[in-house]
């Protein structure tokens, strides 16, 4: 009974998506204030029909209604309640239903929350927003349709992947769609746009915060798969340059160059059209990795979905609202008032600097990941496109960038004035310097160029800092007046700060961790141990024990340091009977803001145990650096000047409180 | 600077940043591109002894040889053809014999096959896409087989 409420509702939404597609459109073209008016209720009622949806679905999945094909195919009875609830979005039908929650939880704010939105750009906005919902409900209802029903109900299921068994599962694709699928609404606005053949600066600070909310979850679900990958895979490595991964990391750097462009717009009313393309882009990058996940088209660590109708289905979402959106960009493109140009040295210079490079940076990206598809499709050949490609292209790419960084907040718009800039920036060059000079000295005979890595990341973090001395004069002015002068910054400018030091962190532990990383493969006997850097780790011995829905293999390692105790590490290999499968659950303890990390290999009739143990510098802050990017973005969301946009009567104030 | 030096500059720099991209993105594509083998292939094309490639098939029934230290040896075949694989490590936790993997490496002199990488990229249920096509050129698919009774209830939908 649960199913088939979930299917009617999905199938209501659809109804009311037809409508938020149609009837806003024509009001605005119309003029017609209640036409328009439409589309904020169908936007919020679209949202609570594709909400008791998925809400049917996990209700399913809670009480293991194995009557129903995609719960049975992916639950099983003996499993945790919290992976009976994320294993709904564990496989291909339940993740697209959460696509579409997303997307229409985004046009639900916008109706919302976009008060301030004029009435003919917002009908415009959620108008698009339900075309796009009504290709994936009826995507969803044609092809992937989660609530089918089995006629002889099974009594047990076949459980979820064990390998998707994990908490990172709960968190990792939520995220990352409110990121990508996010993006939809930064495209709306510039199809409204379009449409309207109007675009101001005001545009841009609207489109903004959208942007910047999905941006943030964006950069924390990649994180967090990145996180998810190097425990789970028990490879040790952090970033595989998967077609899946390029698929979610494409759209960062797309969205990360619109956050930047959309800034020159607001301030300066220049880059128009480009901020336009820009926004077309980044959910066209989006909509290319849904396509790329979902159907099948390649088989890699995350693809547990396969099925050639659907692959034709997204093919053609993909070709209409992509193809759909660059003609309608070259049509109206030119009727776009043009903004003014400006020196190239100057604020909004470096931006577009940045957005050069992340763009080019992205295309490579792009290339990696589609050509080997594309040669496969045209000539047959096979070939594979690794970790070598991108580190060649997408590193030196991003070197400039790097450099880039601390020189853009501190010119001034219009005329800016590089040396002044890079006087202001000596202290941080001299820090950056002396880091690399001291790197030098304490690993000597080390790969060359990590030390100016190092460097320039202390140059970017040290960069992001220089910005907030100048602005506050902490230590030109007494400490009062400094602090007040603090207050006074806009958040935004915090906000911009801690992401750029962000950035530097991240670039700091991807240069440890990839250039001294220890590895050691054993084969061990309980009482042998391994040294590795200054840890001395001895294996204790390995016992077996029953979990939930699998049985164990564990091993016990103490760990030492100068010959006294600091803890014990107990790596895991798990056998889950439901899929005669196994997975590997890694150690790892943390040094710092380093790890080691152990995982186990096989066991042998003779009781030895291959184990891989690792020694990874600095390896947390590759994780703790985007998770600044994001603290960042939110405390430039929780700009007022953000939110409320152009200067308003005080009435509005009071009136606008609620959304604090 | 008049308007049209700085759109020139503007138009210069992009064309310089996009010049760069393609350079390397060239540059890379000849350098490290991998080849997919299945091991007939690599009896037919007589590849040379240390060129890098992907070599994909099925590991041989019964054809796994754990030895001291972590060293692993089995055979991969595609029907026809088989080629003994050498590697050291672990090996993925969905490495199963008589299942398909792919291994990155290089034939040494003595054509055994030095893999730095194995790579089992698939559940149970599915084979790495190459060596499905390349068994299936072969003429020894057997994809039903594999593919376990998941089709069976929506079968019975249908």
């Amino acid at each position: 009974m649960i199913a088939e409420l979930g299917h009617y509702a999905l199938v209501l939404a659809l109804g009311l998506a037809l409508v938020q597609a149609s009837v806003p459109m024509l009001g605005a073209r119309r003029n017609d204030p209640v036409l328009m008016g439409v589309g904020g209720s169908t936007a919020l009622a679209q949202f609570a029909f594709v909400a008791i949806a998925f809400g049917a679905l996990i209700a399913s999945y809670v009480r293991s209604d194995f009557s129903v094909v995609n719960v049975f195919e992916n639950s099983h009875s003996a499993k945790p309640l919290i992976y009976k609830i994320t294993g709904v979005w564990g496989n291909h039908e339940g993740s697209m239903l959460l696509w579409v929650f997303i997307l229409a939880l985004f046009g639900a704010l916008v109706a919302a929350f976009g008060r301030n939105l004029p009435g003919r750009l917002k009908a415009r906005v959620l108008g698009v927003q339900a075309w796009i919902a009504v290709a994936f409900e009826l995507f969803i209802l044609l092809t992937s349709n989660p609530f089918l029903r089995i006629p002889d109900a099974p009594v047990e299921g076949r459980d979820l992947n064990p390998i998707l068994q994990d908490p990172g599962l709960a968190i990792h694709p939520p995220m990352l769609y409110l990121g990508y699928v996010g993006l939809s609404i930064s495209f709306s606005f510039a199809i409204a746009a379009l449409i309207e053949g109007r675009i101001d600066a005001a545009w841009a600070r609207w489109v903004r915060p959208w942007t910047l909310l999905a941006w943030i979850f964006l950069t924390l679900g990649i994180a967090m798969g990145s996180y998810w990958a190097y425990y789970t895979l028990g490879w040790g490595g952090w970033w595989f340059w998967d077609p899946v991964e390029n698929a979610s990391f494409m759209p960062w750097l797309t969205a990360t160059a619109l956050l930047h462009s959309a800034l020159v717009m607001e301030k300066r009313d220049a880059l128009k059209v480009w901020t336009i393309l820009l926004a077309i882009l980044a959910f066209s990058l989006s909509l290319i990795g849904t396509f790329l996940v979902r159907s099948g088209v390649l088989t890699s660590v995350h693809a547990f979905a396969s099925d050639p109708m659907r692959g034709v289905f997204i093919l053609a979402i993909l070709v209409v609202f992509i193809g759909g959106a660059l003609v309608l960009f070259a049509l109206r493109a030119p009727v776009l008032k043009q903004g003014g140009l400006f020196a190239p040295i100057s604020r909004e210079g470096s931006l577009v600097l940045n957005n050069l490079f992340l763009v080019c940076a992205c295309g490579t990206v792009f290339v990696g990941t589609l050509y080997p598809l594309a040669l496969e499709a045209l000539t047959g050949e096979k070939i594979s496109v690794g970790a070598p490609f991108f580190n060649g292209t997408f590193g030196p790419l991003f070197v400039p960038i790097l450099i880039a960084v601390p020189f853009g907040p501190l010119l001034a718009w219009k005329r800016g004035d590089l040396l002044g800039a890079a006087q202001r920036l000596i202290t941080a060059a001299a820090i950056a310097a002396v880091t690399i000079a001291v790197v030098f000295a304490v690993s000597p005979g080390g790969p060359v160029l990590a030390p100016f890595g190092i460097g320039l990341a202390f140059f970017v973090m040290a960069g992001a800092l220089t910005e907030i001395v100048e602005r506050t004069g902490v230590l030109k002015l007494p400490f009062a007046s400094a602090l007040a002068r603090a207050r006074g910054l806009p958040r935004s400018t915090w906000g911009g700060m801690l992401a750029h030091f962000g950035l530097g962190i991240a670039v700091l532990g991807i240069i440890g961790e990839t250039q001294w990383s220890v590895e050691e493969l054993r084969e061990l006997e309980p009482g042998q141990s391994v040294s590795i850097r200054q840890y001395v780790l001895t294996l204790e011995g390995t016992t077996t024990r029953p979990g939930p829905n699998y049985r164990e293999l564990a091993a016990r390692f103490a760990v030492q340091r100068n010959r006294s105790l600091i803890g014990f590490m107990e790596p895991a290999k798990r056998d889950f009977p439901s899929r005669e499968t196994s997975t590997t659950e890694t150690a790892l303890m943390r040094r710092g803001l380093s790890q080691i990390y152990v995982s186990l290999g096989e066991l042998k009739p003779d009781g030895s145990v291959g184990v891989r143990i690792y020694y990874k510098p600095l390896v947390l802050l590759i994780w703790l650096g985007p998770v600044a990017m994001a603290m960042g973005g939110a405390l430039s969301l929780s700009d007022r000047r953000l939110r409320v946009g152009a200067p308003k009567p005080a009435r509005s104030k009071t009136a606008l409180a609620p959304a604090e | 600077m008049t308007r049209r030096q700085r759109r020139l500059t503007l138009i210069g720099s992009a064309l310089a940043a996009v010049a760069l991209a393609v350079a390397l993105v060239l540059i890379s594509l000849k350098d490290s591109i991998v080849f997919f083998n299945s091991p007939t292939d690599l009896v037919e094309k007589h590849i040379a002894a240390g060129q890098r490639m992907r070599l994909g098939g099925l590991v041989k029934e019964g054809s796994l040889w754990r030895g001291e230290n972590l060293a692993i040896r089995f055979a991969l075949t595609d029907g026809n053809h088989e080629v003994t694989v050498a590697y050291r490590g672990q090996l993925p936790d969905l490495f199963r014999e008589g299942q398909g993997v792919v291994a990155e490496g290089a034939i040494d002199r003595s054509g055994m096959f030095q893999a730095d990488t194995i790579l089992a990229k698939h559940d149970e249920r599915y084979m790495p896409r190459e060596v499905a096509d390349a068994l299936k050129k072969q003429g020894h698919w057997q994809g039903e087989t594999i593919k376990t009774d998941t089709t069976a209830p929506r079968r019975t939908l249908q």
